[in-house]
């Protein structure tokens, strides 16, 4: 049970991850591999500022911000030079593993003893439950902190949620969403499309940056390897997401991403959990990825077929 | 008003392929005046609607628009004064969005994108009573994705939302060609009326003739990038569609005059 609740919780933390990519499969439909780069960009900003000790949220914000700057360097790679999406983002991802290596001065930064945003919620739960209570969960006992780690994490998300809801209501945020729809149209209508995409791969790089950031406080380490395979993870995030809820209006796709999210972290745990090596991980989420791009259209094929057959 | 003058386009130059789509080109066109533009395939009639709409820069010539010089503004922000419709009814909207979507983004050309909330209950009341003019239901239906919808029907709200700003100059180019007969004799309708009621400079591309005869008060006729006609006033009003056919068999058989020379100095020559 307790592997449970913390398979969710990073699930809410990867979520962040999965909204990021949302916004720049799904919105702009910008395959941008910059993630890679960007989610370990948030780890090491605030792992390096923590140690350095900084405020753990300000160690987050400034995460977010170096996440936003180099998603819009990508933008602006591929706007301003034409450089195709992916090589723009490759681009950048490859700087970042420098940048990264910087920021943190090696490869792996443990943040174990120091103050992060999960210390903070378990003091919390310390004055709110007392230290170490163990909470009585369906029969199932669980250490009060853990679930109020969940909880935080929980309004965290939907707060993000909520916010990029209504970012993209808004009249920017409706010109941005056009501009990923059908740019020569939303350019006769006045808008400056590279400054949409710039200020789009910008913020979902922003999102990916704060998972990073999250998660290396929760799991105690910034590692500079720690991006690797969080495209596909986050895209496959998405594709469940969008799978599980049929329904494309603006608010069930970001809340399906947040659902994927969860319950692709909660399939791996237990995938690891009945022995699943754990180096084929990577291997097999690719493989889903593939299968989800590619089914769709497979069985679209094959009930053709089959129409023309019944005829 | 606007004025071209001696607009230069070559696509491909110095290649094979090498077009001189738009050569020469000069026209005034004054503030409220509806031109037809006619002219046979590929004789630059898209590419002129492009120039001016600013999807690609000319070579040489200025583009001038009510006293601004546009001729190297992009694209985006020659939209803020400009109303466009494309050929292809998907060009003009936005498939994924839904109808009040579309007609949101299309109140706020050349106006300030902000954190505003884009459809409020003004918006969507205004909305409506506008949509409603078009007589096609679509007023209740402001919430289904516009992708959904017929060519015509993407093409009447195209129209509605290149002239929901007024703009000043509205560029159509060929936008019921791919519509059948009745649906694309609604829309013109529904252009001369919009027109009309703006008082808005127009310059509308068709392949129709009878279209070129009743609407609007010019008819340019391109042919090779260059204007070879221009009727306007009287002799526009009078203006019938066999004199019109007349012309386009006399530009074809000079072409088929030039060719039959150039093939005559092949054979001496080469
Ligand atoms: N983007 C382009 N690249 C290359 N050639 C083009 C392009 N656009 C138009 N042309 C060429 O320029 C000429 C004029 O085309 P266009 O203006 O589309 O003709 P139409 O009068 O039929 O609208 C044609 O020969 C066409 O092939
Ligand atoms: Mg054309």
């Amino acid at each position: 049970m307790t592997l449970l609740v913390g398979s969710i919780t990073i699930g809410l933390i990867l979520a962040l991850l999965a909204l990021g990519i949302f916004i720049s499969f799904r919105i702009f439909d910008f395959p941008d591999i910059t993630a890679e780069g960007s989610f370990t960009f948030g780890a090491a900003l605030s792992a390096a500022l923590i140690v350095s000790g900084a405020n753990p949220i300000t160690a987050t914000a400034v995460a977010f911000v170096g996440g936003f700057a180099a998603g819009a360097a990508t933008g602006l790679i591929h706007t301003r030079f034409k450089i195709n999406p992916l090589l723009s983002g490759i681009l950048v991802m490859t700087a970042l593993y420098s940048v990264n290596l910087h920021v943190m001065g090696k490869s792996n930064v443990p943040l174990l003893s120091q103050r992060t945003l999960f210390t903070w919620f378990e003091s919390f739960s310390e004055t709110v439950s007392g230290k170490d209570t163990l909470v009585n969960l369906i029969g199932w006992s669980v250490p009060a902190k853990d679930l109020w780690t969940l909880f935080f994490c929980l309004l965290i998300i939907v707060f993000f949620g909520l916010l990029l809801l209504w970012y993209f209501r808004t009249n920017i945020g409706t010109a941005m969403r056009a501009t990923g729809d059908n740019d020569q149209m939303i350019r006769a209508l006045g808008v400056n499309t590279k400054v949409m995409i710039i200020f789009g791969v910008a913020l979902s790089n922003g999102f990916i940056a704060l998972a990073g950031s999250m998660l290396a406080q929760f799991q105690g380490f910034a590692d500079v390897q720690m991006g690797i395979g969080m495209m596909v993870w986050g895209l496959a995030s998405v594709i469940i997401g969008e799978a599980l809820i049929r329904d494309n209006s603006l608010g069930f796709v970001i809340a399906g991403a947040v659902i994927g999210a969860v319950l692709f972290r909660l399939l791996v745990a237990i995938a690891l959990r009945w022995g699943m090596n754990p180096n084929d991980l990577k291997l097999i989420t690719a493989a889903f990825v593939f299968l989800a791009l590619v089914l769709p259209g497979f069985m679209k094929k094959t009930k053709k077929v089959k129409l023309i057959r019944t005829k | 008003m606007l004025v071209l003058s001696n607009l230069n386009k070559t696509f491909n130059a110095g290649t094979i392929n090498e077009v001189n789509a738009l050569q020469e080109v000069s026209l005034t066109i004054e503030e409220g005046s509806f031109i037809c533009v006619l002219g046979t395939n590929g004789s630059g009639k898209s590419t002129l609607l492009n120039a001016v709409a600013g999807t690609f820069y000319t070579d040489s010539g200025t583009i001038e628009l009510n006293g601004k010089d546009i001729t190297r503004w992009p694209e985006y922000k020659r939209a803020c004064h400009v109303g466009r419709v494309f050929q292809n009814p998907f060009s003009g909207t936005a498939p994924n969005m839904t109808i009040g979507e579309n007609l949101a983004l299309a109140a706020k050309r050349g106006k300030k994108r902000g954190l505003g909330w884009g459809l409020t209950s003004t918006v969507l009341q205004e909305l409506k009573s506008r949509v409603k003019t078009l007589n096609m239901g679509l007023e209740e239906r402001l919430d289904s994705p516009i992708g959904k919808l017929s060519g015509g029907q993407r093409q009447a709200l195209t129209l509605l939302m290149s002239s929901w700003v007024k703009p000043e100059l509205l560029l159509l180019d060929e936008h019921t060609a791919a519509l059948d007969p009745k649906t694309a004799s609604k829309v013109i309708e529904l252009t001369e009326k919009i027109v009309t009621a703006g008082k808005l400079t127009t310059l509308m591309v068709t392949h129709s003739m009878q279209q070129a005869v009743h609407l609007g008060d010019r008819i340019i006729m391109m042919h090779q990038g260059k204007i070879k006609y221009d009727f306007r006033g009287e002799e526009k009003r009078r203006l019938k569609i066999a004199d019109l056919l007349s012309l386009f068999d006399d530009l074809r058989r000079k072409d088929q005059i030039d060719a039959g020379v150039v093939e005559l100095l092949m054979k001496n020559y080469v």
